[in-house]
């Protein structure tokens, strides 16, 4: 095995390119920029075709009609030039195109944009919060594979850390049980055939007359209510006798992981249960962890987002106390000084003295 | 309105028609599952559309063409253009058509977009790609209103032209100049062939259909962007008689959006010089 030292943008590039991933397009922004300097570096020097696109919603753009070509393609921002893409990730579901999106968000903030979406109509996009770069150059892979799979968009979802932090790490391409042949894409080659192809998020059919949205939109809610059967991951961490159990994704779970693994060591019955699906996100496993549970207390650095999935999954049955909160830097980065194990550990402890159910 | 707007006048219909002549439904494109389509009588754009598919099929590249289609009336069409499509959002064609062009630089991509499409709501974007010099053939339908909502202002309105948002007429004190989106493009660096065509005669199909060759041709030597607009009747949208649509859109569109090439062969003319050269060839 050999390790190379690597930051996390390069190691997100370099998973991409482990899974064929032949085409990006992005703008840059902090803390994204660096992800499109590895893509813009690497992927020529291996065939493939990076554009600096000249905004966020052309680089969407790009990333669609390279998509609709059946090739791996990938574009990624931070929360704000997503926010500029949402028309385009909203009609690319029902488009059914297996975009991938490296959404490196300033912080946490950015979880109801991942998890629900600002664009028009009914759409769910899968959604990997990687706790490290190891994880990360997995989810990666297996983040293009399940695109593949469902023709539905897969966010990762990271922060500054994870794209600014270096790792000694090996990507390793992983194997994954082979996929359909693309018999929807376009390749030019059947114009005049009459069974030349239409890629299109409107359910449109060839030679058909008009349109049938009710059954076109009612196949795609049938699709994601099978992604969310089938795709919900979590990890837990000592939860089987615990009395409190944390929930925390991402950069900030990894605080999370070591802050309640030295209370388990001093004998204080703290768990963890870390969505590493967003979308779906993991109720049923977090249900089961909170079973025996006091109290739920949530570590999210933002005003209060995932705290509504974590009511949702427990549904009354335990007190749910949120001890993240807003947490900034002085550019708004979103690297604030919750990450500090001794403020997390600090957290933790206040929610294990709160007062218990009365 | 001129003697020749009114078609309708000059060819009673009572009158046996000439020897050889033809319903034009016979004469569908090859690229074209079938002729039935839901657009206003008059329209220009199943015209223009044919033209392109004509163009497309005598280049013998119906079976390297992917065309990339906008959103406006013209997209009823994508259920019956027999080439590959992808459909994009509006405005947003010239960027498809990039992603798909640099996965498959062997094809020809078109896009297909009206004038409330790329030169409102996607300016940029075909700005940009013409920049970029990126080797696709983007193709404007420009009527000067906003057809499938209904009749409505958009950037390429002439002044004076009524519309349902500017019911006096378009006025440039209030509502702004039209922008003549092929003089913009033509002195980009990265485009190769521009033009301005029209469909309201036979002479403007005909020199639309060789303007659409040069363009897909410089596609495909590899030389750069290229573009064609193409003016096309919208009598529903201009609140005109069917039959009065050539004639209107002689009379108050082509006087401002004038016909003819903009770039070819690196010289440039201005749709300005067009009008100038036009006027002095009058009597
Ligand atoms: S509204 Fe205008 S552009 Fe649309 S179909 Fe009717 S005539 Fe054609």
């Amino acid at each position: 095995m050999t390790r190379v030292l690597m930051e996390g943008s390069e190691v997100l590039a370099e998973a991409a390119l482990a899974a064929g991933c032949r085409f990006f397009a992005g703008y840059p922004m902090t803390p994204f920029t660096e992800v499109l300097e590895h893509f813009a570096r690497k992927l020529p020097e291996r065939g493939g075709v990076c554009i600096n696109a000249e905004s966020e919603l052309e680089a969407v753009g790009m990333a669609w009609g390279a998509l609709a070509t059946g090739a791996r393609a990938a574009t990624g921002s931070t929360g704000q030039g997503l926010s500029l893409m949402q028309e385009s990730l909203s009609e690319i579901t029902r488009a059914e195109l297996p975009l991938v999106v490296f959404h490196m968000a300033r912080g946490q903030y950015d979880y109801h944009q991942a998890t629900r979406g600002g664009g028009h109509g009914d759409y769910r996009h899968l959604v990997y919060a990687p706790v490290d770069l190891q994880e990360a150059s997995e989810l990666v892979q297996q983040a293009f594979d399940r695109a593949d799979r469902w023709r539905n968009p897969v966010t990762i979802y990271g922060d500054f850390l994870l794209a600014h932090t270096a790792e000694a790490i090996e990507v390793v391409p992983s194997p994954f049980p082979s996929l359909p042949a693309k018999n929807w894409a376009v390749d030019g080659s059947l114009g005049g055939s009459g069974r030349s192809r239409n890629v299109n998020s409107i359910g449109m059919e060839k030679g058909a007359k008009g349109i049938d949205p009710q059954a076109f939109w009612q196949r795609l809610q049938a699709k994601h209510e099978a992604m969310a059967a089938a795709e919900p991951l979590a990890e837990c961490v000592a939860t089987d006798d615990a009395e409190l159990v944390v929930v925390a994704f991402g950069s900030l779970a990894r605080f999370a992981r070591h802050a309640v693994r030295a209370l388990r060591a001093e004998g204080v019955a703290v768990g963890l249960v870390r969505p590493i699906t967003l979308w779906p996100f993991p109720s049923e496993v977090l249900a089961e962890a909170c079973a025996g549970a006091r109290r739920v207390a949530v570590l999210e650095q933002n005003g209060g987002q995932m705290i509504d999935d974590v009511r949702l999954a427990v549904l009354g049955t335990v007190p749910v106390t949120a001890i993240g909160g807003i947490s900034s830097d002085e550019a708004g980065f979103g690297l604030g000084d919750i990450f500090e194990p001794a403020s997390v550990r600090s957290r933790i402890a206040q929610a294990l003295d709160a007062p218990g159910p009365t | 309105m001129s003697e020749r707007s009114r078609p309708s006048d000059a060819l009673p219909t009572d009158v046996r028609p000439v020897e050889g002549a033809r319903r034009v439904g016979r004469m569908r494109p090859a690229l074209l599952l079938h002729e039935d389509h839901d657009l206003c009588p008059g329209c220009g754009e199943p015209v223009a559309i044919r033209v392109l598919l004509e163009a497309i099929e005598e280049l013998g590249a119906a079976q390297r063409a992917i065309g990339v289609i906008g959103i406006g009336c013209y997209t009823a069409f994508t259920s019956t253009m027999d080439i590959d499509l992808v459909q994009a959002l509006h405005g947003r064609a010239p960027s498809v058509a990039t992603g798909v062009k640099r996965m498959q630089p062997e094809n020809l991509v078109v896009t297909l977009q009206g004038d409330g499409d790329m030169v409102n709501e996607g300016l940029q974007e075909v700005i940009h790609t013409a920049a970029r010099g990126e080797n696709v053939t983007c193709v404007l339908l420009n009527n000067g209103v906003f057809g499938e909502t209904g009749g409505h202002m958009t950037s390429t309105t002439v002044i004076g032209q009524r519309t349902k948002n500017t019911l006096e007429g378009r006025e440039a004190a209030t509502h702004g100049h039209p922008i003549l989106i092929g003089d913009l493009l033509a002195p980009l660096g990265g485009t190769a062939y521009a033009a301005r065509g029209t469909v309201h005669d036979a002479h403007g199909v005909v020199q639309t259909k060789a303007m659409i060759k040069r363009a897909l041709t410089a596609q495909q030597q590899g030389l750069g962007f290229s573009f064609v607009e193409i003016l096309t009747m919208c009598p529903t949208g201009w609140f005109v008689p069917t039959a009065d649509g050539p004639g209107y859109l002689d009379d108050v569109l082509r006087p401002v959006h004038a016909t003819g090439e903009l770039k070819r062969d690196g010289r440039i003319l201005t749709t300005r010089e067009l009008l100038d050269a036009a006027r002095k060839q009058q009597p």
